[in-house]
């Protein structure tokens, strides 16, 4: 999104982000389960403007034969950013970041999938990222997690994440794009609400064990509201015309 | 014991205390946790979760209808729509006295037949063994294979085989249900067989629909003609 003004104020003195946002303010997120014929399970979120499309496969045959493990089921991700979802044409090959961040997802999303119950099989998750603007991993977990549900994966609990950061000396929640570039920290929390337990945390920056500690305990906050959305997907997708 | 039904997804607790967790959910300390996306059903002691999605699992003694995919000298391989190939020992077919050099396993089935199988053998160490040395059991000669979600064989089969029993008399078609999401069905003529078909294609995309049984009769009774 290369229209906006590069020489914002990040946070004025009313505490109002540059996106209009109260600093534990997240961006407007729209989840929807489901959507894909041909997957086995599918997400798609909204979350800003990022737009991710999840497509789950599997339980099913692993190949390369070697991968398959006797003891459990593997989980591959695969995470992909088109040419066109950001300013300037990415090349469509994976790049270094992507591999990473393809391994960040698949171990935050270990602790929930329940694979040891399929073994010698794989499950494929495939994330898309349509439109970037900051925090697509942690929307892409979101949306996976969701998808996995879909699919019919057994699992422990479901994976919410968002990301918490530090702009302008203070605590916030959800970094976009320009508070992600210009912003002080950057942390991405995956947090499984009901069993309690953080899945995935990562950190860019520089913080002080008391920003530390709070930025947490903000992102594992803002993981309980992206929690509410997916019950709301995948009840919307099962229950919808139902009464509970 | 169907009044403490719930719609749960993963992670969801659907209850706490001394209950023995079935299908579906998990004992995490003291909280009993669904781990599928279903309706959660609460019994004396135990507790379980119906799923609404997921691929077939085989389980041992489901009946399920197969596609033969590939023989060796001394088995077949089936497509039982699993992650697992159903394995199909030529000795079953042909019986004790089988020989590798005697007997041609393409003889009595080849690739692309469909059978109706029953598991027989099944753990997580290997493949699904399954058996068609019973009756009603064999190859299927006739009939269109109609594919639904594993998920939705339940409300296909209905209370008690209500539903199913309705189709086959509104039709006149023989209806075999695979477990695993595959149905056969047979019939003498080519408007039944039609009606069949659309009646439990439409058991499987309605299936969250309350009335669905009404509106199948309906159906069939030629009341529906959109």
């Amino acid at each position: 999104m290369g229209g906006r003004d590069a020489t914002m104020v990040l946070l004025d003195e009313n505490g109002i982000r540059c996106d209009g946002r109260k600093i534990d303010e997240p961006r407007k997120i729209m989840i929807k389960a489901g959507g894909l014929k041909n997957a086995d399970g599918s997400a798609y979120i909204e979350f800003g403007d990022n737009k991710i499309l999840v497509g789950v496969f599997g339980p099913r045959d692993v190949h390369p034969k070697h991968m398959s493990n006797t003891d459990t089921g593997i989980l591959r991700v695969r995470y992909h950013m088109e040419p066109f979802s950001v300013g300037e044409r990415k090349r469509p090959a994976p790049s270094r970041r992507e591999i990473e961040i393809s391994k960040v997802i698949k171990e935050a999303l270990e602790p929930a999938v329940m694979l040891e119950k399929f073994p010698r099989t794989a499950v494929d998750v495939f994330i898309e990222v349509l439109q970037a603007d900051g925090g697509t991993r942690c929307a892409a977990l979101t949306a996976a997690s969701v998808a996995l549900a879909d699919a019919g994966i057994p699992m422990r609990d479901m994976v919410a994440a968002i990301a918490s950061g530090k702009v302008a000396d203070t605590i916030i929640l959800d970094v976009n794009n320009e508070e992600d570039q210009a912003g002080q920290a950057d942390m991405p929390v995956g947090y499984m609400p009901s069993l309690k337990k953080i899945t995935l945390l990562q950190l860019d920056g520089v913080l002080t064990p008391e920003e530390y500690k709070k930025c947490v305990d903000v992102g594992v906050k803002g993981c309980e509201i992206v929690y509410e959305l997916q019950k709301k997907a995948l009840h919307d997708k099962y229950f919808g015309n139902r009464k509970d | 014991m169907a009044d403490k039904r719930k719609y749960v997804i993963p992670g969801d607790i659907v209850t706490s205390g001394p209950f023995r967790p079935e299908q579906n959910v998990v004992l995490e300390g003291n909280n009993i946790i669904a781990t599928a996306v279903g309706i959660s059903e609460i019994y004396d002691d135990s507790v379980k979760v119906i799923p609404l999605t997921g691929k077939y699992i085989p389980k041992i003694n489901d009946l399920v209808i197969g596609k033969v995919i590939s023989h060796t000298s001394l088995s077949w391989e089936l497509d039982v729509n699993s992650c697992y190939v159903g394995f199909l020992p030529a000795q079953d077919v042909f019986g004790r006295d089988f020989s590798t050099h005697a007997d041609e396993l393409s003889s009595k089935l080849k690739t692309g037949d469909l059978v109706a199988a029953r598991i027989a053998n099944f753990d997580r160490t290997r493949d699904p063994l399954v058996t068609i040395s019973d009756r009603d059991l064999g190859k299927i000669d006739d009939g269109v294979l109609v594919k639904i979600s594993p998920s939705k064989v339940p409300r296909l089969i209905g209370k008690k085989g209500s539903m199913i029993q309705m189709i086959e008399m509104g039709t006149n078609a023989a209806v075999t249900i695979g477990q695993n999401g595959w149905v056969v069905v047979s019939c003498e003529t080519d408007e039944g067989l039609l009606k069949a078909k659309k009646a439990i294609e439409m058991v499987n995309e309605k299936a969250h629909i309350a009335n669905l049984t009404d509106l199948i009769k309906d159906m069939l009774d030629g009341k529906d003609e959109s």
